[in-house]
Order: structure tokens, then sequence, then C-alpha cells
């Protein structure tokens, strides 16, 4: 009879028998696909410091997750993307010009430390990127902070180091930043493009919001987390920016600068280590805003947006357990 | 035109109805024998009332309703007794069944017809469907009877037909709504009486607008019946999902259909509780659609209850090459066979062969990384990613706080999961470990 031979070859399983499409790898594969744009632009401004600091993140990310399941005899699982994009999003964290060895410390702590000891994509508590820039941060305070001046690219190597706009603000005031850009709208256009001093990936606004366009658009995103976090650090720099007065502040300044539109497209809305409920999703929002304002106004950093996902982070699991779901046929009281 | 009725979430599978939509239901040859389950429907299971080495006819009674929730079983062919033990059922279990092997005469019992059948009473309706031994056809199989005999307290207020086939693939009911429509109509006509309701309801995926154009027309002298567009979407025809769609009616979490109101049958089920009281004939035939890509001509028949699947698969001129999977039911939500000799039962809306390319998925599963995908499509509103996580983990008393009792099973989460995760497969898990 037709097929009988094939009897014993049939699969039975547990129902769904058919799948969407998506899968781990093509999600991590899409979100740095969308960090392409705001890369290119950092090499366009930053030039071969940028490759070069990204590439070592990169290489080394992937082989430390390579080298750690092969040496515990674990299923190597390096083609999901996760640990290319870890290396990514580091990369594109820290400053274009640094000494080869900080890039491959701060990979190892991300990959290895955050992720792999924590039980590897799925289990991690911290964002395995922003863990790798804070140890960096902490242990190499004054090369994590020395901003090379943006040039077009090959122009000049051996470019002049500058402030962040954040940093002139914090220490010296908008009056001089305003200074060093010329007028307002001059500084809103170069923030906007990504000519000021910064981190790889973090200068080119524009090049960003286009990978977050096609984020949200392919829905890998939702707009819960950047809506929330962006328009917490508005209010608050609104209010309590300005000099002397409440509701003086330039919220512009503030929404363009630092790391805030890379944090909150790309870093706040890391899947593990944020809230996976819609609603949580907001708290952790309006979380990460009011702690990356707190810490921008008021704390010792110009920038806050790190520490800010950090703290949020820890929050997640708890996020997710206060803010339940409502099931249907729950009854209204 | 309005905006289609719907529920909240859900998803959108490949609907793959292409492969048999076309395709007009026709007879399946006769079954050399037949394997009848005693037990094809939910509640106890039927009490055999023949022996080996009986001759029986088409429509006799073998199998007698044990209780209220149970329904006899038929013979659907005429033939002799040759085994009455435990075979393999399309739900994976073995269950005691009565084979028949068949005198190639397909003799019948007379039937007693009613030619003004809508003017039975309700008791009568209600008697005449449970003797024809009607269950539910949507695939749950559940009395018909006992649906339509709600408790004296719940005021009923409409009798709904499910036609949206939200399966992807099956096309039987669809066949059934374009070939049938009149009849469809006077049994959710008796069925209606039988629960003494005034409005009933048809509701059908905005994917089958010929069926819905098919059923208006048929319905159109009727005031009291109306055809509900929805939108396409799964599970669009799970029962609370319908009720949600059609009515806005919300049933409360572990409820029933009649806690709202409401009594919901499939269009299969009208179309036989009609030909019950119309002709008095019991249920030993239903559609059954055969379609996949790993068959080589999908087709929709009406298939005699009993005749096994390896039967059906021949008839449509057996495998293509790369078949890895057999399901009785849909893609989303059937039973996957190991076995090419199961029956089809009162409940088998289909069989659905895929082939390698249809079945990207291996059983090859990760951590949860909790994206959310699950939880913004779960239909019933719960979080299936922390409802897995629990019972990977072994926590199952605390899945209960996530009202793990509220799933149906539909699928939904395992069809999104980047991770693979057989949500399922937690979900049954955990359901055996703890009491509800």
């Amino acid at each position: 009879m037709a097929g009988e031979k094939k009897e014993h070859e049939l699969i039975v399983s547990v129902s769904p028998h058919v799948k969407g499409e998506e899968t781990v790898s093509r999600i991590m594969w899409s979100v740095s696909l969308a960090l392409l744009p705001a890369f290119l632009m950092s090499l366009y401004y930053f030039g071969p410091g940028a490759l070069f600091v990204t590439a070592l993140c990169v290489i080394t990310s992937v082989l430390a997750e390579y080298l750690y399941q092969k040496a515990l005899e674990k299923k190597i699982t390096v083609s999901d993307g996760s640990s290319f994009l870890t290396g990514l999003l580091l990369g594109m964290n820290l400053p274009p010009s640094l000494p080869f060895y900080i890039p491959i410390a701060g990979s190892f702590m991300a990959v290895v430390i955050t992720k792999q000891l924590f039980g590897g994509l799925g289990y991690n508590i911290f964002n395995p990127a922003l863990i790798g820039r804070a140890f960096l941060l902490i242990t190499w305070p004054k090369a994590m902070t020395i901003w090379k001046e943006p040039t077009a690219i090959f122009v000049a190597l051996d470019a002049k180091t500058t402030a962040t706009p954040l940093g002139i603000l914090k220490e010296e005031g908008i009056g001089k930043l305003l200074e060093a850009f010329g007028d307002k709208s001059n500084l809103y256009m170069q923030l906007l493009l990504g000519n000021r001093a910064g981190s790889v990936g973090e200068t080119s606004v524009v090049a960003l919001l286009l990978g977050a366009a096609f984020l949200l658009y392919r829905r890998y995103i939702t707009w819960h987390i950047p809506l929330s976090f962006l328009g917490t650090v508005a209010l608050i720099a609104w209010v309590f920016g300005g000099k002397g007065a409440f509701f003086t502040g330039d919220p512009v300044i503030h929404l363009l600068s630092g790391g805030l539109i890379l944090g909150a497209f790309f870093m706040a809305t890391d899947y593990v280590t944020c809230p996976s409920i819609r609603k949580g999703q907001i708290i952790f929002g309006i979380g990460c805003g009011a702690v990356t304002m707190l810490i921008r106004l008021k704390g010792g950093y110009p920038e806050g947006v790190m520490f800010a996902i950090l703290i949020m982070n820890c929050f997640a699991p708890l996020i997710d357990r206060a803010v339940k779901t409502v099931p249907f046929g729950t009854v209204k009281k | 035109m309005s905006k289609l009725a719907t529920f909240q979430r859900g998803v959108h599978p490949e609907e793959a109805k292409g492969l048999s939509a076309h395709c007009p239901i026709i007879k399946a040859a006769l079954p050399k024998r037949v394997v009848i389950p005693l037990s094809q429907h939910t509640g106890a299971p039927a009490n055999p009332v023949v022996a080996i080495g009986d001759s029986v006819k088409k429509y006799q009674v073998i199998g007698a309703q044990q209780g209220f929730v149970s329904a006899p079983v038929h013979a659907s062919i005429s033939g002799k007794v040759i085994a009455i033990a435990d075979f393999p059922h399309p739900s994976g279990r073995v269950i005691p069944s009565v084979v028949i092997e068949s005198d190639g005469l397909d003799e019948g019992l007379a039937l007693k017809e009613t030619p003004d059948y809508l003017n039975l009473s309700a008791d009568e309706i209600k008697t005449l469907i449970k003797d024809a031994g009607i269950v539910g056809l949507g695939g749950a199989a559940f009395p018909t009877n006992v649906k339509l005999s709600p408790p004296k307290e719940k005021q009923i207020d409409y009798v709904i037909l499910n036609g949206a086939e939200c399966e992807p693939y099956l096309t039987a009911d669809y066949r059934l709504m374009l070939e049938h429509p009149l009849e469809i109509i006077n049994g959710l006509k008796l069925l209606m009486k039988a629960v003494g309701v005034t409005k009933g309801y048809i509701g059908i995926e905005n994917n089958k607008p010929d069926a819905v154009e098919k059923m208006r027309d048929a319905a159109s002298g009727e005031p009291d019946i109306e055809v509900i567009t929805l939108e396409v979407k799964y599970p669009q025809g799970a029962e609370k999902m319908l009720i949600k769609a059609i009515t806005g009616r919300e049933i409360p979490s572990r409820g029933l259909p009649m806690d709202v109101g409401v009594v919901v049958q499939n269009v299969g089920t009208a179309f036989a509780a009609y030909e019950a009281l119309r002709y008095g004939k019991p249920l030993i035939e239903r559609a059954v659609t055969v379609t996949g890509r790993g068959i080589k001509e999908p087709k929709n028949f009406l298939v005699r209850i009993g005749t096994l699947m390896s039967e059906l698969i021949e008839q449509c001129g057996g495998f293509t090459d790369e078949v890895v999977k057999v399901i009785m039911g849909g893609p989303m939500m059937g039973f996957a066979q190991g076995s090419l000799s199961v029956p089809v039962v009162k409940g088998t809306s289909g069989i659905l062969i895929l082939t390698e390319d249809d079945y990207i998925s291996s059983d090859e599963y990760f951590a949860c990384i909790r994206c959310g995908s699950c939880i913004d499509i779960c239909p019933m509103g719960l979080n299936p990613s922390m409802l897995s996580i629990l019972s990977e983990k072994g926590h199952y008393e605390e899945t209960k706080e996530y009202n793990l009792f509220d799933c149906f099973e539909c699928g939904s989460c395992a069809y999104v999961c980047p991770s693979n995760r057989p949500m399922v497969q937690f979900f049954r898990l955990a359901k055996s470990m703890v009491k509800p």
C-alpha cells in the first residue's frame, strides 16, 4: 500500500505542527543589520579607529563564546548571532580610539562573565554589552573618557581629542556648548548627523533611528520601552534641566546627545534583560529615563544611560511578576 | 462594509486551504473493514451490544450510550463483527473498538423519515439527536444532546454555528457550507428550537466569501438567523473566541458557553442533526479533508466512521516522497500519528500530510529569551513564556498562579516562539502534575 513503507519514519510530536518563521538567530542578525547605518556613519566620522574597536569586540565576543562552550563541552551556539550582536553593541558603546586590550577585556567580561556564566542566552540578568562597558569604565576610567574629535574619513588620523556635548553641558553649561557649535539649530543638526565626539555608535541619531524604524517595522521591538524612556528623559530635562528655574530646560539636547537613542532602541529593548509584558516595559522605560536624568543632572558622570539600563535590568524580573497579564474571562469587579 | 468580527490577539498561519478548497465532497470508497472505537466522544464510552461473529447492518447500534454524558455508536457498513478489542485511536491511546468486515453489500436498516421534521418538539429533537449518536464534529466531540440541555437556571439567548474553520489546510466545513447551505440552516433551526432560542448566528471567516454568500442566501428567508463574517485569524473558531467575536460576551475563566447564554455547534454538527431529524440517519459518516503537500491529490471526502486512514491516503494517490508527518486534524491542534492504521472517528475533520518543507522546525529548542511574542498573541491573555519556564523548571504548583488551566492548547505561542520551545508539551506536562 502506498506509503506504508514509510510508517516507521513518521514523526510524532505534540501540536502545533507548523511554525512561524521567526528564529532567535534571525532576530539577532536583523538587529545587527539595523545597527549598520549608524556604524557606517561612525566610520565616516571617526575613521579606522571605529572599525578597529568594533571589529576587536565582535571577534573577541564570538571567539570567547566559542572557546567557552568548547572548553565546557556545551553546544556551540555562536551561529545564533547573539555574541556577534553583543560584540557589535559593545564596540558601538566604546570611544573610537582605545588600546587593543581594552575592547578585548570588555568583550570577555560581556560574553563570558555576564552571559555564559549565568547560563547563556536567556538566563543573563544584565545586558552583557553594558556590563562590559561598565567594567571598562571603572577599570580604565581615563582611556574610556578620551573622546576623539570627529573628522571626515581618513582626513586626520591623529585627530584632536575633545569633550562630548554632554560633557561640555555638564562641566561648562549650555552657553559653552552653543559656543562650540555656533547656534542651537546647528547644534541640533550636528547631533542628528553624528558630527560630534562620543562613542562609536552613539553619534548619528538619524542613522540610529533608521535602524530603529526597521526594527519597529519588523516588530522585533515595540514602542513601549523607547517611547517611555525618551519621554521621561524629555520631561525631566524640560522640568529640571534649566538653570535656576523649573520648566526652562532643553529636552532636545538631552534627547539627541549621549547614548540615549542607541540605549533606548537597541540596549534597553534587549529581550532577555527587560520585562516581557508590555505594560511592564513602560514602567521599565520610565525607570530608565528617570535614572538617566538623575545621573545626567545630579550624578558624577555626564552620561547615565548605561547605569540606568543596568539598574533597571535588576528590576525586570520583579516587574514581570508584579505586572501580570489579564486573562480572557477575568471577571471585572 | 462594517469591521469584521474578531477577538483580541491570535496569530495568522499560512492558510493553505487552496490545496483542497476546490474539491467537492465525494463519497470515499466503501471500506473493506472499519474499526469503530466505542469512545469517540467526551464522556463515558459506549457499551458494546454486539458480539464477535454477529452480522450487522449499516445504521445498527453496536455500542449503547452509558450515562448522560455519552453517545451511542452505530455500524457504518454492513458485514460481520470480527473483533472487539483495544485498537489504536487517533488520540494516541488505545480504545476498545468494534471491528466490522464489510460484506460489500452496504445494506442498511430501514430509517424512519420525518417529512414535517420542522414541527418536532424540543424534547423530540434532543432525543433523536442523542439516539443518532451525534457529537460535536468540530473536534472536541462533546455529545450534542448534552450541549442542548443546559441546566434550567441558565438562560440561553443564542445558538452560534461555528463555520470559522480557522485551522489552516482544512476545507471540509467550507465545502459543506457551499454544498449544503439549506440543510445547515434547517439544522440550525432545529438546534435553536431544541434550546428554545429565537436568535441564531453563523460565524464564517472572511477567507471563505463564497461560503458566506451561500449561507446568507440560504438564510435570506430567516430573519432570526444572521451570518457573521469573521476576521481570518487563528483561533477564531475556538468557542470562547467565537462567542466574543460575535456577541462581545466573554466566558468567565473556566466557564462554559452557557454561562454567557450561548450554545455553540459546528456547521457539520448542524448538518448531521438535519440528517438525523429529517431522515432518521445516525452519525455514520462525516466530511473529512485529506490534504497537505505530502499527498498526491488532496480531496474532500464523505467518509464512513471507522475507515482506516491508510485507505483514504490510497484513494488520494498516496504520498509524495518526502512525507514526515501525518496528522489527524489541523496543523495547529491535530494529533500526529505514528501509524496509518487508525480510524476516522466522529471528531476527525481532516487528515493532513506534511512534508519536510512544511515541517521546518526540528526538535531542538532553546531557552526562553522572553521576547514577549507569545504574550502578545495568546488569545487567552496568559503569559505562556512564564508558564513554559515554570513547567520546564518543575515549578508546577506556581503555574496555577498564571492561570495554567485557562490554556486550551491552541498552540499559537509555540507557533510564534523564536526559540522553538514545545510550549503545548510544557503546559500538558504541568496540567498532568497539578490539580486544577
